[in-house]
């Protein structure tokens, strides 16, 4: 079976992976997936989160979920935590802004301020 | 909502919400007879009779218990508008099964969508719920067990983006062999 071939190669890479993740602690991200967050598109903001990491080639990153935040207005939210500097909430955030985020945030440490709902604290 | 797949999502998230360790989605496209049937069952906490009534009902969940229960009564109506029915059975600490049959070809239903997306969503959550997802058309089937996946990569969780996205292409392949036109 063509899966079980791909996922023994696959199992290499996430082994490194994994473990620098796990020494290092990687970037997190959190994506808001509740009803509303659904309803306004956080699938598709997700869907493009992951292909813009596997395009940077960024395996070490961290994706989880959270239910709703009560912000509704403000869905599709992401969160955005790097070990050492303080957590960014992003608010309406669409595909094209996922690109931003990453090249931005993720790769250069730099916070896309026109997104970032709340910075610190907050959450996590 | 406007796809099928969204629903399923927001339902599923309220069983990883309920503490559930197994959730098994099933979806059936029946062209002979002329059914779709999309079914969830979870093992996480289960609701009593009363909230039962409850989540279905859209102005009382929506008022109350801020968006808990708000997409089941939107899937209510998504499939009552598609000729068909919902139903939802649950049982306090045992878990839930929401059962969902419509007409496949109804003009009133919504396309099933991005699954992949759906079962990449979900296997963010492997750390603590198992999913085991099947999809049937007519006599094929396609079946995605997490717990398999997860002792083929001697992981403990599927939440990496190289595994999130082997996953996304897996099914999207499963599905269109299938041949699934839901
Ligand atoms: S899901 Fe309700 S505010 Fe996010």
């Amino acid at each position: 079976m063509k899966s079980v071939q791909e996922l023994r190669e696959l199992r290499e890479r996430t082994k490194a992976a994994l473990a620098v993740r796990d020494r290092e602690g990687g970037p997190r991200i959190v994506v808001c997936m509740g009803t509303c967050g659904i309803a306004a598109g956080a699938r598709d903001v997700l869907r493009s989160l992951l292909e813009e990491l596997e395009r940077q080639g960024r395996d070490d990153v961290t994706i989880t979920q959270t239910g709703c935040k009560g912000l509704c207005e403000r869905e599709p939210m992401i969160e955005v935590l790097i070990p050492g500097s303080a957590p960014v909430t992003y608010g309406s955030v669409t595909p094209d802004v996922v690109k931003q985020i990453v090249d931005d945030h993720i790769i250069k440490g730099q916070v896309v301020s026109e997104y970032a709902i709340a910075i610190g604290s907050e959450g996590n | 909502m406007r796809e099928l797949s969204l629903h399923i999502l927001d339902i599923a998230r309220n069983s990883v919400e309920a503490g559930a360790r197994n959730v098994a989605l099933t979806v059936v496209e029946d062209p002979e007879r002329d059914r779709l049937e999309i079914t969830l069952q979870d093992d996480g906490r289960g609701m009593d009779a009363e909230t039962l009534a409850r989540v279905t009902d859209p102005f009382y969940t929506t008022r109350t218990t801020r968006h808990v229960g708000l997409g089941l009564s939107l899937l209510k109506a998504t499939c009552e508008q598609a000729g068909g029915v919902m139903e939802l059975t649950s049982t306090p600490g045992k878990g839930t099964l929401v059962r969902c049959v419509m007409g496949l070809s109804n003009f009133d239903r919504p396309p099933l969508g991005d699954l992949a997306a759906v079962i990449q969503s979900l296997a963010c959550e492997t750390e603590h719920t198992e999913l085991v997802y099947r999809h049937i058309v007519g006599d094929s089937e396609f079946r995605l067990d997490t717990m398999e996946v997860k002792r083929e990569l001697e992981a403990d969780c599927l939440c990496a983006p190289p595994i999130l996205q082997w996953l996304g292409r897996h099914v999207r392949e499963g599905l269109h062999d299938l041949g699934s036109r839901a």
